[in-house]
């Protein structure tokens, strides 16, 4: 079972890695997600597998270690969190620019169109790249 | 305390003129001036003490273990200089409510002022030298807000920047001198420091220590080589000049080298670095004053001069010198802060400051005449005003001098103060004096007292200091220059001293060249007009402009915009780190028993693995690798029901149902496909990468896994204590509400700004134009058939009710059984989207009594709340408590302070949930699609469409 859960977690952590190393926002934001799958499955695991000994009071001898569920459960919640702000960022960036690529190309950082750009006036001394 | 609160008062009061701009601009400089007064009434309550030859003391310990602590002294030096910023500060409050325009933000004008205060004072009560680093930093951060005020302009801006550099750059330098101080002192404390004059003078490290703090104190008091930055600076307004550039700021450098001065002066190293800089300043600046034509700059070098008159003085390591730089500190400060006040007048009423647009002045403006007439005397050192009795005091003790050769320094000080002369003539010459002229850019006249009552009491000041100067002025100055010399001072100021003085012949040498310069002006500016001269900004920049460009290009470099290449490096870079760290130690195989697989697992883990395979194969159609990736999110649900893991289960579940929701939301704003971009070996790269970290983290956690852990994990006190301490059984429950409430208090705090960004996020992109544009062309590339269904519509509006119940249940049962407070949240949360989905966003959202933003609040104050009630019994933050209350024919149930703590959590899911989904919502709503605003209705027939 332990190998099972192990392989599980390296194959979502890769999967996961491969996404957010895609060019668009999108799997980008996709592969996050699946990484946060793997990270909390990992925290989950540090408690060790243990079955039937859920952590409620007088339903049985022992129980597992509940410190590791408290954890990850705050963590699923986060990460839903930061997944709608990278959302929205990815959608404001989206509808700003008309592109969705996640890498700027290269030295271009007025890659937002005209809007930018225009935002400092400063003439001398600032020296754009 | 008194000193800690006068130095902690111009930092409340910065709050204040933000609120009090709204009820005007007279309210809000009277409200202001209010706080530096009652400042100003607590030092006078302390200068009796001080008077008398005590020292004041305050101490607060704060980081006793690193030597910061903070501690105030009050000593006549610091008197003076307290009295000098709070004194001058309030009658700059009164100026500039005048002098500012209506269409100047003035709150944040009196807010930056205030904190600028704060600093100065700071600096000059701090007794640690620590403290006093981090006053002197945040006078050279809030002098930047201040000369940047007009954000407009880009000479404020450069200004700005440039003094930011020069004076931070000095700070940094100042920082390390004052360390190596405190280390040879053993102390950071002033009031030790000062009494170590042998171990630090006979230290090696003496001379770095010296050369460190001048560069600081150099900087702030723009001595030669570093005088460049005060007149770009005079971009400012001239309330900000007047301030912080004749009486405050740049005096913050030769406050520090008197503070000083009792441990650093009085070496060989001390007198040619400090007296020598001191006299080049001052007769280079005198003479760059002659020369300049706007007003603000010509007092601008002319301040230099006089920084330079000053620091020359405590350079000569003298008493006699050093009490004679206490008392020009404050002439000066008169005179000075006047005549800017004056400029500021004169350009405010007359639309410039150039002197070759000026002259004539003298009868359209005989109030705004006199003042400037009397303090530019006193500036010159004409008899009886202040100015003279400092200057001749200071001819004085530099005739007796040697510097090179015995006549050299009183030569070249005769020079100076010719100069100054000379540049105070023409002042008062080109400016106020000569025919009335016809071409003014707005006709001047003389402002409202509001404008000319603040120079006005200074120059009272520089009247009456001139002519009874032992009555005035001499206690301050026996009292300050005791304090910086260490030693009783009483001192003998008077206007006469015979006809031996060399000082007498050098002043009317002075007075006379200066005549004459006056009268050669037109040959002189054409000879200076001829001369090449370097010009400081265009070396600064040629400075900084490579330093930038390396700084750039070293960015570029290492982070080049890309964010694969930035992840790809960072995984590997980890993954190399995390194998040696693994080689490096030995390692046996795990002896914990290992769990057997059961068929129902295997088929679910194959399942799993097969969706999180594929999608890397079939990312490129979105909703697929969506609908893929929650597959694989809804699989780790029943892994955790059969991991005696419940709470988690629950929580998976409903977050997985509101992330696909949210994430199905965005797509129909983003392409719906993903390009081929990546070239195959790239791919594979990629793959690569991601297949060392997958084997890396899943190698780790296999290792894990099959032993036990290598400490007693603490979770057995939360089992043991779950019933007895926190009244429940569900022990993820109360470590989450109880045990760990501190945590979970911070994380629902971080969900609701997440929420609150989302919403802030997509009401900004619905301002831009381009984004609106781009909205509107939006259009779903199918259209469903029919948007709402009336077999999904009625049936989520029967469930609704349902769901909410559930919702409640599990809330009331999570303190003991799976549930709570986070789960609760996302089951109501995701009753209200079915709602939305079915019925349309307008139809749910005007049926909704409460803002989402409402529920968030009310989340974090119940919580908050619920946790401060704890204080009422003596009790720390969020302890909780518990009662068992027996009501018929209710069972026996018990009342925890912990669920309404878990109220408070799932009011902020709730609304965190659903703000971020509303916000996505409003968006769609921007598309130019009219479907969504009317649902199918049972009340009202369905039009056609």
């Amino acid at each position: 079972m332990e190998a099972l859960v192990a392989i599980a977690i390296g194959v979502m952590t890769a999967v996961g890695l491969y996404l957010t190393l895609r060019l668009r926002t999108f799997p980008v934001i996709l592969g996050l997600t699946m990484l946060s799958y793997a990270v909390n499955v990992f925290l989950f695991s540090s408690g060790r597998l243990v079955q039937n000994r859920a952590p409620i009071i007088g339903t049985g001898e022992t129980y597992t270690d509940p410190l590791p569920q408290a954890l990850v459960l705050t963590a699923i919640v986060i990460s839903f969190g930061m997944t709608a702000v990278i959302m929205i960022m990815a959608i404001g960036g989206f509808l700003e620019s008309g592109h969705d690529r996640v890498n700027m190309s290269g030295r271009d950082q007025d890659d937002g169109g005209p809007e930018a750009g225009a935002a400092d006036g400063d003439a001398a001394g600032e020296g754009r790249a | 305390m008194t000193l800690a609160l006068i130095a902690a008062l111009p930092f409340l009061g910065a709050l204040l003129p933000g609120l009090m701009i709204r009820a005007g601009r007279t309210a809000c400089a009277t409200a202001t001036g209010s706080v530096t007064l009652l400042a100003l009434a607590l030092l006078a309550l302390q200068a009796p003490a001080v008077l008398r030859g005590e020292i004041v003391q305050t101490r607060i310990d704060w980081l006793p273990a690193l030597g910061l602590n903070a501690t105030f002294f009050l000593d006549g030096l610091g008197l003076l200089f307290a009295g000098l910023i709070l004194g001058i500060g309030l009658l700059i409050i009164l100026y500039a409510r005048f002098y500012l325009a209506k269409s100047d933000p003035m709150g944040q004008f009196y807010s930056y002022l205030m904190l600028f205060q704060g600093a100065m004072v700071g600096i000059v009560l701090s007794d640690n030298i620590l403290l006093l680093l981090i006053f002197w930093e945040l006078t050279s951060l809030s002098s930047f807000l201040l000369i940047g005020y007009w954000k407009h302009l880009p000479e404020g801006r450069q200004g700005a920047r440039m003094a930011l550099a020069v004076t931070g750059g000095g700070g940094l330098a100042m920082i390390a001198g004052m360390l190596i101080l405190g280390n040879i002192a053993g102390s950071y404390d002033l009031t030790v420091i000062l009494q170590h004059k042998e171990a630090i003078q006979a230290s090696d490290w003496y001379l770095p220590a010296l050369i460190l703090i001048l560069l600081g104190a150099f900087t702030k008091s723009a001595q030669f080589p570093f005088h460049f930055w005060l007149p770009h600076a005079m971009a400012a307004p001239t309330p900000v000049s007047a301030y912080l550039h004749s009486a405050t700021m740049v005096k913050a450098g030769l406050f520090l080298m008197a503070r000083m001065w009792p441990v650093l002066a009085g070496t060989p190293e001390w007198f040619w670095i400090v007296s020598t800089a001191g006299l080049v300043t001052m007769v280079m600046a005198a003479k760059i004053a002659f020369f300049k034509d706007d007003l603000k700059a010509l007092l601008a070098f002319s301040t230099v001069s006089h920084l330079g008159l000053i620091t020359m003085l405590l350079g000569f390591g003298t008493r006699a010198a050093a009490t004679v730089a206490v008392f020009h500190i404050i002439n000066h400060a008169t005179f000075k802060a006047a005549l800017f006040m004056t400029a500021g007048i004169v350009d405010h009423e007359a639309h410039t400051r150039d002197l070759r647009r000026l002259g004539g002045l003298r009868t359209l403006m005989p109030i705004t005449f006199t003042i400037a007439l009397l303090a530019s005397l006193s500036m010159a050192g004409i008899p009886p005003l202040n100015g003279f009795l400092s200057k001749e005091l200071m001819l004085e003790e530099a005739a007796h001098t040697t510097w090179i050769t015995p006549w050299a320094m009183g030569v070249l000080a005769t020079i100076g103060a010719m100069f100054s002369v000379a540049y105070s003539f023409r002042f008062l010459a080109h400016g106020f004096l000569g025919p009335v002229r016809d071409d003014y850019p707005h006709a001047p006249h003389d402002p409202g007292p509001g404008l000319w009552g603040a120079p006005a009491f200074l120059v009272l000041l520089v009247v009456v200091i001139g002519l009874f100067p032992m009555a005035s002025a001499a206690w301050l100055v026996d009292v300050a220059a005791g304090a910086v010399t260490g030693a009783p001072v009483a001192v003998k100021i008077s206007h006469w001293h015979g006809l031996e003085p060399a000082a007498l012949w050098m002043s009317i040498a002075a007075v006379g060249g200066g005549l004459m310069m006056l009268g050669a002006w037109a040959p002189l500016r054409a000879m200076w007009d001829g001369t090449p001269r370097p010009e400081a900004k265009r070396i600064f920049d040629g400075i900084i402009e490579p330093l930038a460009a390396l700084a750039r290009s070293l960015t570029y470099a290492i982070h080049n915009s890309s964010l694969s290449r930035a992840i790809a490096v960072a995984v590997l870079a980890i993954a190399a780190a995390a194998l040696w760290a693994f080689s490096g130690g030995s390692h046996a195989p795990g002896s914990r028993a290992l769990m057997p697989v059961e068929p129902v697992v295997a088929v679910i883990w194959a399942v799993t693995m097969a969706a999180a395979v594929s999608v890397p194969f079939l990312h490129r159609i979105r909703v697929v690798a969506l609908i893929f990736v929650g597959v694989v999110g809804l699989l780790l649900v029943p892994f955790f029901v059969l991991m005696s893991a419940p709470d988690l289960a629950l929580t998976q579940l409903s977050v997985e149902v509101v992330t696909i929701l949210l994430m199905l939301l965005a797509l129909n704003f983003l392409p719906k496909t993903t390009p081929e971009e990546s070239p195959a070996p790239r791919r594979l790269f990629d793959a690569g990468v991601a297949g060392i970290a997958g084997i890396g983290i899943g190698w780790l956690a296999w290792e894990m896994m099959t032993r036990n852990a290598a400490f007693e994990p603490i979770s057995h006190f939360h089992l043991a204590q779950s019933k007895p301490g926190a009244g429940g059984t569900n022990v993820v429950n109360t470590i989450l509400v109880d045990f760990r409430g501190y945590d979970t208090f911070g994380e629902i705090i971080v969900l609701g700004i997440a929420a609150l960004a989302i919403y802030a996020l997509s009401e900004n992109l619905m301002r831009s134009p381009a984004v609106t544009r781009r909205l509107a062309g939006t259009r779903p590339e199918r259209e469903a058939g029919d948007r709402h269904p009336m077999m999904l519509v009625v049936s989520t509006r029967l469930l609704l009710p349902m769901a909410m119940m559930v919702g409640v249940y599990i809330y009331l049962r999570g303190h003991n059984m799976p549930g709570g407070g986070f789960v609760a949240g996302l089951v109501f949360a995701i009753a209200y989207l079915m709602q939305y989905m079915a019925s349309g966003y307008v139809w749910s959202h005007a049926r909704q009594r409460y803002d989402h933003h409402v529920l968030i609040g009310w989340g974090v104050l119940i919580a908050t709340l619920s946790g401060a009630g704890a204080w009422a019994f003596g009790l720390p933050f969020l302890t909780s408590g518990y009662e068992y209350v027996h009501v018929w024919p209710l069972e026996e149930f018990e009342l925890a302070t912990a669920a309404i703590f878990d109220l408070g959590v799932f009011l902020c899911v709730l609304g965190a949930v659903l703000l971020a989904l509303a916000s996505l919502s409003r968006l769609a709503q921007r598309t130019g699609e009219v479907a969504n605003t009317r649902a199918y209705d049972t009340e009202a027939p369905q039009e056609s469409r």
